[in-house]
């Protein structure tokens, strides 16, 4: 492995800054790195010869003194968003040959700060899922192994290739999105800062929607710090987008002062469920004395309506999907599969072209939107969001931020937890909540499971703070010296 | 006036509801930033939104909903400062999202209501139930190739008011009454331009029948009815084809039906049996629709006045019969056009000019009002030659022929004919005696008791002056002449 | 609440996706088994509580009434499975 790969990405952009080497460089080490790696089968497409273009770009801007904010820095893209002229699929076989004539505002903020695109990652399909196996492009390898088990893991999902290839050093950072928590929970997965902002800080324009309330562009990246420049660059209004937040972007990287004396770390009862592991009860309790070392004060609270979030999303998300998968009918992009009336096209065509988890979900979506039960269902969970939104909001009088663990499992392996729709659902019961909410959290690796696997710790934010949200990880992340690294 | 139907086995009431679509007029469509002219080559007013993209996302046009306000408070109604977009989910191939954004539950216009003026000179009040924001669909051509349904998006998200009246319609001459007098506020108005050749403006009849004092029967929907005749006509046929069924002691299928406008008849649509199901849930992309009360305010200050009060102020300020005041408000145009033809004149001269040969010339030569060969100014000069004498009524009909014509002014016309009116008693007075000479006969006859002649003379003297003999002057001094 | 295979066939036609026979069963044992388990909601209190409308609390923006996209009909076209003449092609619809 390049040395230039195991940079983080501020290393990297300062690195090019003072011209110690090449964006080319770099980005050759990065697509070397990526060809050695398809084992993984993180990426679906790689865009090596886009990438050096761009470097080449990036180079001549830096040897002028102009470089943008990330100039020359590759990034990995998750194929959820729509990036102009590439190949762009959600990994689904209903997206097959779909090239959008247009870019997602996420990563068009991206290029126009100057960086790299290295290629699309892969996802579960239309991100519905929790380890990146219902990918139409098969699933992707966890870089991690169980210590002396040779298994293949997962690596989370529904982001599971943008954290692999952050993990495994194919990239520098790479962009996600978390709907119940698929940003947050691969990063935990793959030892990697996976975080998503306040619901609005980043566009959703172009990005392939799955919830719409629900879905949060993000970075993920290998510091706390550099997720915080990602992000930077990533967020801002967008007269596109009707729920883009109207407000400004705050310099995120200038919050992450190591300083967090005086605030208030709210540690919610709740989160201590049954049956929890204990090496991540343990890690949840080292994760209140180093907060605590660090001078803030750790306060017990009480998030009453916990155990019903994950039923709550899985009532409104779907129904969500179900609605938003319904363009996908092989009329104006996509597979077609004939049929001898325009419906037999539909049916076909959506049959063939979703996979088995996202048809589970289209099916109930429906269903809780039906006739006769809308109200038993679907208003009745919005009534509980609002109830679990008030819960947090009460929270917040009384805490600065709050700490629970970011999953209640390390990575398991492939074809595990297949029982049952509702075993892979549990994955997210931590991280589902914020989404709900809407409110910034952040996942930081903190430590390692019997096994050997990353751990993953997990900070949530008021609206619209990231910057304490930040500080707080950053405290984590420094107390927790995580310097553990991936087999592959 | 009874409305009733007198059918085999007794009276039958019919009841009719009508959802109107009409497109409101903008430049943009409601949610996207694409064209929305009529008429371009298929798929090029697309936007990757209205095509349902993935990744796309709506933004409401802030001219749409003032349009949408504005036909509310023309309508008299209530207007919802908190409305919400709802998605309507169902699969077609001229909806590319698979669900319309719409509004269900919370619509941005309440209750309101329309006088209709009848024929008979009743008046009737129809009740609005409400008004919503919608987009419009894309178009479907089936008849471009044998297999294969042909889809264009042009119009896949221009913006939609549907307004629904409170099924208290009861027959189809006030349902076409109806239709003419929300036409002509929405013209008014601006907010739509009711062109229903081109589909600005459809119809769906909810239609019903009943005993008199019964409850309601069920109902059948004729959907897409694009002209007021054609909405009369299906009305009329789906009466008769549901009290014929009743009385035969058949019962009515609550469905959705065409009307085919060849045959005359409504046929039901083949499926969609299994899809009434919309599954109606507030757009997850959008927010809910808040209006400033301030705002809505001063569009009602700023509205344009209606038909109803214009043809008020017409009666009032210039005399004019009620029937005439109702023929010159159906156009906002042509009110107008009136009003600076009345302005200091004889406001009953005007109106039967207008109305009678101006109107008359623009059906023959098929023109519109803005476009008519004789302007308001010019039409106001001709009939100042009329009201001081220079020409007869008789001979400015030749004169205004003329200007329809040439285009040229009534002045210069009546000049370069020499069509002025002989008001001198001396060359009428000559004329007069040239006719009595010639025809002495008749003369006597006259004297004798025949009365009929007297037109003859008339005429006679008429054609002597060339049509120039000012009538009134004319039948003073003949009279005299004649009396002896 | 148990989904049986009726239910999940129409549930399948309204949202138009072909679900052979042999597959009703286990995907209604499926359904079944994620609604029974969503069922837990109803121990949860919701009187006098409105239902969440939008994370956002924020006044809807709008925009300007101008022509500022659409005219690119390839564009539009491009990624078409059937295309023709200008139009989108799909099987005849006979209404």
């Amino acid at each position: 492995m390049s040395a230039l790969t195991r940079l983080t990405l501020v290393e990297a952009r300062d690195g090019l800054r003072a011209r110690q080497f090449s964006a080319r460089e770099l980005t050759a080490a990065h697509l070397d790195a990526m060809a050695a790696a398809r084992s993984l089968n993180a990426f679906v497409t790689e865009t090596p010869e886009h990438a050096l273009a761009q470097a080449a770009a990036s180079d001549a801007r830096l040897a002028r003194g102009e470089g943008g904010a990330l100039d020359g820095v590759p990034l990995a893209i998750k194929d959820l968003f729509c990036t102009k002229d590439i190949l762009t699929t959600a990994c689904s076989r209903i997206l097959d040959g779909f090239i959008p004539p247009y870019e997602s505002t996420v990563t068009a903020k991206l290029w126009d700060a100057g960086a790299v695109m290295l290629g699309k990652t892969s996802l579960d399909e239309f991100a519905m899922g929790s380890s990146n196996a219902t990918s139409c492009y098969g699933p992707v390898e966890n870089p991690w192994r169980r210590r002396g088990d040779n298994r293949p893991l997962v690596p989370g999902g529904s982001s599971g290739g943008s954290a692999a290839a952050v993990a495994a050093r194919l990239a520098l950072g790479a962009t996600g999105t978390d709907t119940g928590g698929s940003i947050r929970q691969p990063a935990s997965f793959c030892g990697v800062v996976g975080m998503k902002p306040t619901y609005g800080r980043c566009s959703r324009w172009g990005v392939i929607a799955f919830a719409s309330s629900l879905d949060h562009p993000g970075p993920i990246t290998r510091t706390v710090r550099d997720a915080a420049l990602m992000l930077q660059t990533m967020a801002g209004h967008d007269p596109k987008d009707a729920t883009s937040a109207p407000i400004s972007v705050p310099d995120f990287a200038a919050s992450l002062t190591g300083d967090i004396r005086g605030l208030r770390i709210g540690i919610p009862q709740e989160y201590r469920v049954d049956g929890m592991p204990h090496e991540i009860e343990a890690l949840w309790r080292r994760g209140v004395e180093w907060i605590r070392d660090a001078g803030a004060e750790p306060v017990e609270i009480s998030l009453p309506m916990t155990k019903y979030a994950l039923a709550t999303y899985y009532i409104i998300a779907p129904a969500e999907a179900s609605s938003n998968l319904a363009r996908y009918d092989g009329v104006r992009f996509g597979l077609r599969v004939p049929g001898d009336s325009l419906d037999a096209m539909y049916e076909n065509t959506r049959a063939a072209g979703f996979g088995a988890e996202v048809k589970r979900r289209i099916l109930i979506g429906t269903y809780v939107l039906s006739a006769g039960y809308y109200d038993a269902y679907y208003v009745r969970a919005q009534k509980i969001r609002t109830l679990i939104a008030r819960d947090f909001q009460e929270a917040f009088t009384r805490c600065d931020a709050i700490l629970t663990p970011t999953t209640p499992s390390p990575a398991f392996a492939l074809g595990e937890k297949q029982d049952d729709p509702i075993t892979m659902y549990l994955n997210d019961v931590f991280t589902v909540p914020a989404d709900l909410a809407g409110l910034p959290a952040i996942s930081v690796p903190a430590g390692l499971s019997d096994d050997g696997l990353p751990l993953g710790l997990h900070v949530i934010g008021r609206a619209f703070d990231e910057e304490t949200m930040f500080r707080v990880a950053g405290a984590i992340e420094s107390a927790a010296a995580f310097t553990a690294e991936p087999q592959r | 006036m009874s409305n009733l139907i007198e059918g085999r086995t007794g009276p039958w009431e019919v009841v009719i509801g009508l959802e109107t679509h009409a497109q409101i007029v903008s430049e943009a469509k409601l949610f996207s930033g694409a064209a929305t002219a009529f008429g371009a080559e298929p798929n090029t007013q697309v936007s990757t939104v209205d095509a349902a993209f993935p990744g796309m996302l709506p933004v409401i046009n802030r001219h749409c909903v003032e349009q949408a306000v504005k036909t509310g408070l023309g309508l008299n109604a209530r207007i919802n400062l908190v409305s919400v977009f709802d998605r309507k989910n169902y699969f077609y191939a001229d909806l590319p999202a698979g669900y319309q954004i719409s509004q269900y539950k919370s619509p941005v216009v309440g209750k309101g209501e329309i006088e209709l003026d009848m024929p008979d000179g009743e008046t009737r009040r129809i009740g609005i139930t409400r008004l919503h924001l919608e987009q419009d669909a894309g178009k479907s051509l089936h008849d471009q190739h044998p297999t294969m349904t042909y889809v264009d998006l042009n119009r896949a998200g221009v913006a939609l008011m549907e307004i629904v009246s409170e099924p208290d319609i009861r027959s189809a001459e006030e349902a076409g009454v109806y239709v003419r007098k929300l036409r002509s506020i929405l013209r008014y108005l601006g907010t739509c331009d009711g062109n229903m050749e081109e589909g600005s403006l459809r119809c769906d009849c909810n239609v019903s029948v009943r005993r008199p004092g019964g409850a309601l029967g069920t109902r059948a929907e004729i959907k897409n009815v694009n002209s007021v005749r054609f909405v009369m006509q299906a009305i009329e046929y789906e009466t008769r084809r549901q009290i014929a069924i009743l009385e035969d002691g058949g019962s009515i299928v609550q469905e959705t039906r065409l009307y085919d406008s060849h045959r005359g008849e409504t046929r039901s649509m083949r499926s969609k049996e299994n899809d009434f199901d919309y599954r109606y849930f507030p757009d997850p992309d959008l927010l809910p629709l808040e209006l400033d009360a301030a705002w809505v305010e001063s569009l009602k200050r700023d509205l344009p006045e209606l038909p109803d009060a214009k043809k008020a102020r017409l009666v009032a300020d210039y005399g004019l019969s009620p029937y005439d005041a109702d023929v010159l408000v159906a156009e906002k145009s042509h009110a107008d056009y009136f009003e600076a033809v009345a302005r200091g004149r004889d406001a009953k001269l005007a109106a039967n000019w207008v109305t009678g040969d101006l109107f008359g010339a623009l059906n023959k030569i098929g023109a519109a009002i803005e476009t008519s060969p004789v302007s308001a100014a010019a039409l106001g000069d001709l009939l100042d030659l009329i009201q001081d004498n220079t020409i007869s009524g008789r001979i400015a009909k030749d004169v205004f022929a003329a200007m329809l014509e040439t285009g040229k002014s009534a002045g210069t016309i009546v000049a370069e004919r020499g069509l002025r009116q002989v008001t001198d008693a001396g060359p009428i007075e000559a004329a007069i005696d040239t006719v009595l000479a010639g025809n002495a006969d008749k003369v006597a006859e006259y004297r004798a008791g025949k009365d009929k002649l007297y037109g003859f003379f008339v005429g006679q003297v008429m054609k002597e002056t060339g049509g120039k003999a000012n009538p009134a002057l004319l039948n003073d001094l003949l009279r005299k002449k004649l009396a002896g | 609440m148990a989904l049986d295979k009726t239910i999940v066939a129409r549930i399948a036609t309204l949202a138009r996706i072909k679900v052979p026979d042999r597959d009703l069963e286990s995907l209604a044992g499926e359904l079944t088994q994620i609604m029974t388990w969503i069922e837990q909601l109803n121990e949860v209190d919701v009187t006098d509580v409105e239902p969440m409308t939008s994370v956002v609390h924020q006044t809807m923006p709008m925009r300007a009434d101008k022509v500022t996209d659409g005219g690119d009909r390839d564009a539009i076209l491009k990624n078409a499975p059937q295309a023709a003449r200008g139009f989108f092609a799909v099987p005849k619809v006979v209404e």
